[in-house]
């Protein structure tokens, strides 16, 4: 019996644990982002319900859940993937299902740039990801996708060939905020997804749009804020720094590539090397995407 | 009648116990008689004198263009970050903000010159963000006493430089700095922990004198093209063509190796491996350098 107790106690302290895994960061306007274990989650709130940008894995869905209940008791209406990792789109039948309307007329819409359904449902496509598939149901082909919601308008603008070839950037026009996905990661290497159709020009092309976007606030400071894949939350600065990063090993591995220097030998040279104690993830992975990417581009 | 005086007492001596600390508020111009020629006119490309760095910092800083700053314009407005603006280049004021309940102090506020940057130190205990929220230039500073020594700590600073020559300080970093008041001189010691750019921390040291009369004017910015260059350029230098990294160890007499930098440099035993070097018979450049004035290249 006691050992039972025990038992329940500490499973009731595991769930405790994972309930505090999401955390909740209000940005500005309606807009507030989650922190959770597969990265950020965008949320917007009014009276209308709640808009939705990425909802991690369906594993973390009543977590950020309840997280999302902190904030509003409306029905979530708007989905928004900017992706088709299963980071950010594993959740969305699972958050659907515990934060949607029963109101058949309410029915979550879920938004992808079309290239993520046709990716998703491709002849030999994982089976694993049919479920996600299933959840879209309002794909656009045309930048941006918009509508008013909240009172606010809302732009989906598509990221060609970034990441990946469907990435999609939401500016919430109003609260003057970005949710970027995966193609701005300020402590990470990006994941230049080449099988998805993601390129190293694509990214820095899309970073660089950002900052077209992005109004900062008096001295570089602050303005529009900009919520990342994965990490802090940022603005108009910390985009540039990530984007010089970018750049600056692109135009370094595009050099060796002229000189003649294989795979095998930029690799050796190490590229990245003075950004490797800044940036987690695989500095190789990143420098072998650049280097094929770059390959791909030769005439 | 003693009654209420005896009870109002210990309420003194408390209040006054609060207030034995250091007060920094005033009007503070910056003193260059250490490192003048690197916090006035600039450093020279290429100095990496007395920096604990490490081969990331090195390489970062020799691919550092000083076309970037023209040509990126997120870099033309700018400022120093915190650790950086302490250095002196530009006068200071310091004002407390008092709880008007409890007349305890919750902050120091700085006010900089440079970037009008403005600077908020708690010292009422409260703890630092998560680390998911945001970082500024001034980053987030929080105070505690040690006798009438009011030391800061300071993270979620934005990424910047540790000199303005490109070597850079990570938005990883912690700024502990140790603030001292001698009457009308402020001592800052600063010492900068940055786990991805430096292999030991890097201890500096600043002073301020009180300056009443002074006004501190609007410091102002805005950003603009400056040239027709296309969106996303990235100035900087491919690793081994850096043009400028020698001249300091020319225009100096400093043996290149110790201009690279690193902890070994900082040590009295390095000169044990310079046993050979021969200074300049004359110094010839920025010889004199301890204000904005007489600060000339020649």
């Amino acid at each position: 019996m006691k050992m039972n107790r025990l038992v329940a106690v500490l499973g009731l302290s595991a769930l405790c644990v994972c309930a505090q895994d999401v955390r909740v960061l209000p940005v500005q306007g309606n807009i507030s982002m989650l922190i959770g274990p597969g990265g950020n989650t965008t949320v917007q709130v009014g009276k209308e319900g709640i808009v939705v940008v990425d909802t991690q894995t369906a594993a973390a869905a009543p977590q950020v859940m309840a997280a999302i209940r902190n904030l509003s008791d409306k029905p979530i209406i708007w989905v928004i993937n900017t992706s088709l990792d299963a980071d950010h789109m594993g959740g969305n039948e699972a958050l659907i299902r515990l934060g949607g309307s029963a109101d058949a007329s309410q029915r979550a819409r879920v938004v992808v740039h079309e290239n993520v359904l046709n990716r998703l449902v491709a002849r030999g496509a994982s089976q694993d990801r049919v479920s996600d598939a299933a959840t879209v149901n309002d794909t656009y082909f045309r930048s941006p996708k918009d509508f008013l919601f909240n009172g606010e308008p809302v732009m989906v603008y598509h990221m060609p060939a970034a990441h990946t070839d469907g990435d999609s950037v939401v500016l919430f026009r109003r609260s003057d905020v970005l949710s970027v996905g995966d193609i701005f990661t300020p402590d990470k290497y990006p994941a230049i997804d080449l099988a998805n159709g993601g390129s190293v020009q694509g990214l820095i092309d899309a970073l660089n749009w950002i900052l077209e976007m992005a109004v900062a606030g008096k001295y570089q400071e602050g303005g529009t804020q900009v919520i990342p894949g994965h990490g802090r939350l940022c603005d108009e600065a910390d985009v540039v720094e990530f984007r010089d990063m970018v750049t600056i090993i692109r135009d370094r591995v595009q050099d060796m590539m002229k000189k003649g220097m294989t795979l095998a030998q930029v690799k050796a040279a190490k590229p990245s090397r003075d950004y490797d104690t800044q940036y987690s993830g695989s500095a190789d992975a990143f420098v072998e995407a650049i280097y094929k990417s770059l390959a791909a581009r030769k005439p | 009648m003693s009654k209420p005086v005896l009870l109002a007492l210990p309420a003194v001596l408390l209040g006054a116990a609060a207030f034995a600390q250091a007060d920094f508020s005033g009007e503070w111009a910056p003193l260059y008689h250490e490192d003048g020629p690197e916090r006035l006119p600039g450093p020279e490309l290429g100095d990496y004198t007395e920096l604990p760095i490490n081969d990331a910092a090195r390489l970062r800083a020799d691919s550092w263009d000083a076309d970037r700053i023209s040509v990126v314009e997120q870099y033309q407005c700018r400022p120093h970050g915190s650790d950086y603006s302490m250095r002196g280049l530009g006068n200071m004021r310091v004002w407390r903000e008092i709880d008007p309940a409890t007349q305890r102090l919750i902050a120091f506020h700085t006010h900089m010159l440079a970037w009008d940057s403005e600077r908020t130190i708690y010292v009422d205990g409260r703890a630092h963000p998560a680390g998911y929220a945001p970082h500024t230039w001034q980053g987030f500073s929080t105070g505690v006493w040690e006798g009438n020594m009011l030391t800061i700590t300071t993270t979620h600073l934005k990424e910047n430089y540790i000199r303005r020559n490109g070597v850079p300080r990570s938005d990883q970093a912690t700024v502990t700095e140790h603030w001292m008041r001698h009457g009308d001189y402020l001592t800052v010691v600063t010492v900068i922990d940055d786990p991805v750019f430096l292999t030991e921390p890097l201890v500096r040291s600043d002073n301020w004198y009180i300056d009443p009369g002074q006004h501190i004017g609007i410091f102002g910015c805005e950003h603009a093209p400056e040239l027709p260059k296309p969106v996303g350029v990235v100035p900087h230098h491919l690793p081994g063509t850096n043009p400028y990294l020698r001249e300091i160890s020319e225009w100096y007499g400093i043996p290149y190796e110790a201009t690279r930098g690193g902890a070994e440099t900082l040590y009295p035993e390095y000169r044990q491996k310079l046993k050979d070097y021969k200074a300049p018979p004359k110094c010839d450049r920025y010889c004199t350098c301890t204000t904005l004035f007489d600060c000339q290249l020649r």
